[in-house]
């Protein structure tokens, strides 16, 4: 089984520890893992801001670099949804649906098709969960609190394996932390509040840690915590599960 | 006009006010989740409420005619207007060729889109909301923030204030029950001194041409019953076909709006009683250009319940009045540039894309996707301005092309230039609350090349 690894280009440029961790989790697994030397962004931040139209330029690039791959693993359920929804091509129309149908959030790829139940990992600290609104409401990682059917979470399932990991309850769940790409800076007011209170929330909860499976919620967190100054770090999910 | 981002700006420079306004909505949701979660079959009910509104956005034409039919036959009179200045007209020609001047109305988001208080009142008509959060506003001369909680956005200190200023309270009261007495007072003078009585409409039978509204105070019933002119104004869309379809929507409607079982008055109105005038208006008003739009016209589905505002994140931390439209939040969102695509163009970039709406809407619209929808429909129709096109252009090169990008990551890593949504300089407005992250002295690719790739291609 080839994994190609996608990493998003705010994680390459920013965050290269949460690449270099999901790579070594999937190593780990004994996956034959390679990284497409050109690969650049899936093209969501064009698309959310309207501009779905210039896409095509990303499109191709992301099925050039990823050609002959049997999976592509991403710490990113934002960019992976973006991937699943609108990867096109007119010319590899093929090609585009085949990685549409074959690229996964690294939470759900290790639950789902490798069906991990026993990591190798102890990480002891007090710890928050935040799940990002497209990892849990668009790709299904978990069960959502609008919705009435029975609970569930990949993402905890994984957590729960980890030795000395102690998970908070928070007060809410669910609640989106405000990043929404340039929402973040378009309608700085509200973005920033919403991050604000989701912060509040989890300090509430006594946590040393907060993490989740998407570089973009936590960066956003992350800007409100060293703003306040506060002991409290962020951390990907890809790094506790690869943390000895 | 504010946009939404300068008016929510403002709105959040009263920090523990957008606390206590996103309290007072999430109290509302977990109500609602409560009451959702009571009932094992409900995704079951909300694919049916959907199917059944599906099925009445195909065949609307036959629906109306159906309902149109049968309310005559009853002895309703039927009004059909195009637009909301015709809609206004009628209301006003139906006081006019009875000479009357005072008139009661209880809750129609519909009179909010038309308009038509502002219009009567220029006509010299005395228009009295009975809804007590929208008496609430209409004393304080300002619009509804909420479909179903017009006045949610004001402290019992605030209508304390308001009724102390109109309705003679004392100063300074702000007990609830002390206030609402005084509204009753207030509002049974110009119940009984009503000449005509303006209603809503929750859901039109086409088969049976009777109509119901709901509402939590009986503000409708007394109007109507007092009154000896009872006109109901409706969207097209409220047709459903068969009277047991209520079984269906009642259920679904209250459990979403406040997480009530069912409101208190589910009134079902037939016929006009001996010696009463009854209309029926209905308004198509952007309706037909919506039900023609694919994209958009499941938002013709909507039931005005109201959950999609109080889940909504935004919308509890920026307030109704932010939206600059009749209805505010996700649902106002995919609405409101049907009307005017320009005035609210601002409106569909006023979401994080969360998808929580989505999730609790009894009717199941895909709201964040007709969000995501407009969004590009704006784009298309060439508002974005020239400074955010450029900025858009310029990263979309960056972005789709692997030899900028890792050039312009390199270079702007270090200064932080590099983030792909902070399109245009938009630095200074992340930095105003946040920080960036401390920049790594390497790239995950430029790690990767040393500790991994075995050279095969690239430099
Ligand atoms: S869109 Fe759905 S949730 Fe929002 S008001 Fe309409 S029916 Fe209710």
């Amino acid at each position: 089984m080839k994994v190609g690894l996608f990493i998003p280009c705010y994680i390459d440029q920013f965050y290269p520890q949460v690449g270099i961790a999901t790579l070594e989790v999937l190593e780990k697994l004994g996956m034959d893992v390679s990284y497409p030397l050109n690969q650049t962004c899936c093209g969501q931040p064009m698309a959310n801001s309207g501009f779905a139209g210039l896409t095509k330029g990303c499109n191709a690039n992301f099925i050039e670099n990823f050609k002959g791959i049997d999976y592509v693993v991403s710490p990113s359920g934002s960019c992976v949804l973006h991937i699943k929804e609108h990867l096109h091509s007119a010319e590899n129309k093929e090609q585009a649906e085949f990685l549409q149908h074959q690229t996964f959030e690294l939470c759900e790829f290790l639950t789902d098709i490798l069906k991990v139940e026993k990591i190798n990992a102890t990480f002891e600290h007090r710890v928050g969960f935040h799940n990002s609104c497209h990892g849990q409401r668009m790709l299904g990682l978990s069960s959502m609190s609008e919705k009435v059917g029975e609970r569930f979470s990949k993402p905890l399932s994984l957590l729960k394996q980890v030795k000395g990991l102690e998970l908070a309850e928070l007060n809410r769940n669910d609640e989106c932390c405000g990043f929404g790409g340039t929402f973040c800076v378009t309608e700085e007011a509200v973005s920033v509040k919403m991050g604000k209170d989701r912060v509040a929330d989890h300090l509430s909860k006594k946590v040393e840690y907060i993490t989740g499976g998407d570089m973009s919620c936590l960066m956003h967190l992350e800007g409100i915590l060293k703003r306040q100054k506060s002991e409290v770090k962020i951390i990907h999910i890809a790094e506790i599960l690869n943390s000895k | 006009m504010k946009t939404h981002s300068q008016a929510s700006d403002i709105f959040n420079q009263d920090e523990p006010r957008v606390d206590w306004h996103d309290e007072s909505l999430w109290f509302i949701r977990q109500k609602r989740d409560k009451a959702a979660f009571a009932i094992p079959e409900w995704e079951n009910l909300r694919d049916i409420a959907s199917q059944i509104k599906e099925n009445v956005l195909a065949n609307m034409d036959t629906y109306l005619l159906e309902f149109e039919e049968k309310a005559q036959q009853n002895g309703i009179q039927i009004h059909w207007a195009a637009d909301a200045e015709e809609h206004n007209q009628l209301v006003l020609q139906i006081l006019q060729k009875h000479g009357f001047k005072k008139m009661v109305k209880s809750k129609s988001m519909l009179t909010e889109e038309c308009h038509l208080n502002p219009f009567l009142e220029k006509n010299g008509i005395e228009v009295i909301d009975t809804d007590l959060g929208e008496r609430i506003v209409q004393l304080r001369n300002e619009p509804p923030s909420h479909i179903v909680l017009p006045a949610i956005h004001l402290k019992k200190q605030d209508v304390g204030d308001t009724f102390h200023e109109h309705l003679g309270t004392e100063k300074g009261a702000s007990d609830p029950q002390y206030l609402t007495e005084a509204a009753r007072q207030h509002l049974r003078e110009k119940f009984i001194a009503a000449d005509l009585a303006l209603t809503g409409v929750n859901f039109a039978i086409a088969e049976t041409g009777g109509f119901v509204v709901c509402t939590n105070e009986g503000n409708a019933d007394m109007g109507a019953h007092l009154a000896k002119v009872h006109i109901a104004c409706m969207g097209f869309e409220k047709i459903i076909p068969k009277a047991e379809n209520l079984g269906v929507f009642l259920r679904l409607l209250a459990r979403s709006a406040t997480g009530q079982p069912v409101t208190t008055y589910s009134s079902h109105f037939q016929k006009p009683r001996a010696g009463q005038e009854m209309h029926v208006i209905i308004v198509d008003n952007g309706r037909s250009t919506q039900l023609g739009r694919e994209d958009f016209r499941s938002s013709l589905k909507c039931i005005r319940c109201g959950a999609c505002m109080n889940t909504c994140p935004v919308y509890r931390r920026s307030g109704g009045h932010s939206y600059h439209s009749a209805v505010a939040g996700p649902i106002g969102i995919i609405l409101a540039p049907n009307l005017d695509m320009k005035k609210n163009k601002d409106l569909p970039f006023a979401s994080t894309l969360c998808g929580s709406c989505t999730n609790v809407c009894p009717v199941k619209i895909n709201i964040h996707e007709q969000i995501w929808k407009w969004r590009q429909e704006v784009i298309n129709e060439g508002y974005a301005g020239f400074e955010k096109t450029q900025g858009i252009k310029l990263m979309n090169t960056v972005l789709s092309n692997p030899k900028i990008y890792r050039f312009a990551g390199k270079m702007g890593r270090q200064t932080m230039r590099f983030a792909p949504f902070l399109v245009n300089n938009s630095l200074n407005k992340w930095f105003k609350n946040r920080e960036m992250p401390a920049p790594p002295k390497e790239s995950f690719r430029e790690w990767y090349l040393k500790n991994r790739n075995n050279n095969k291609n690239e430099q």
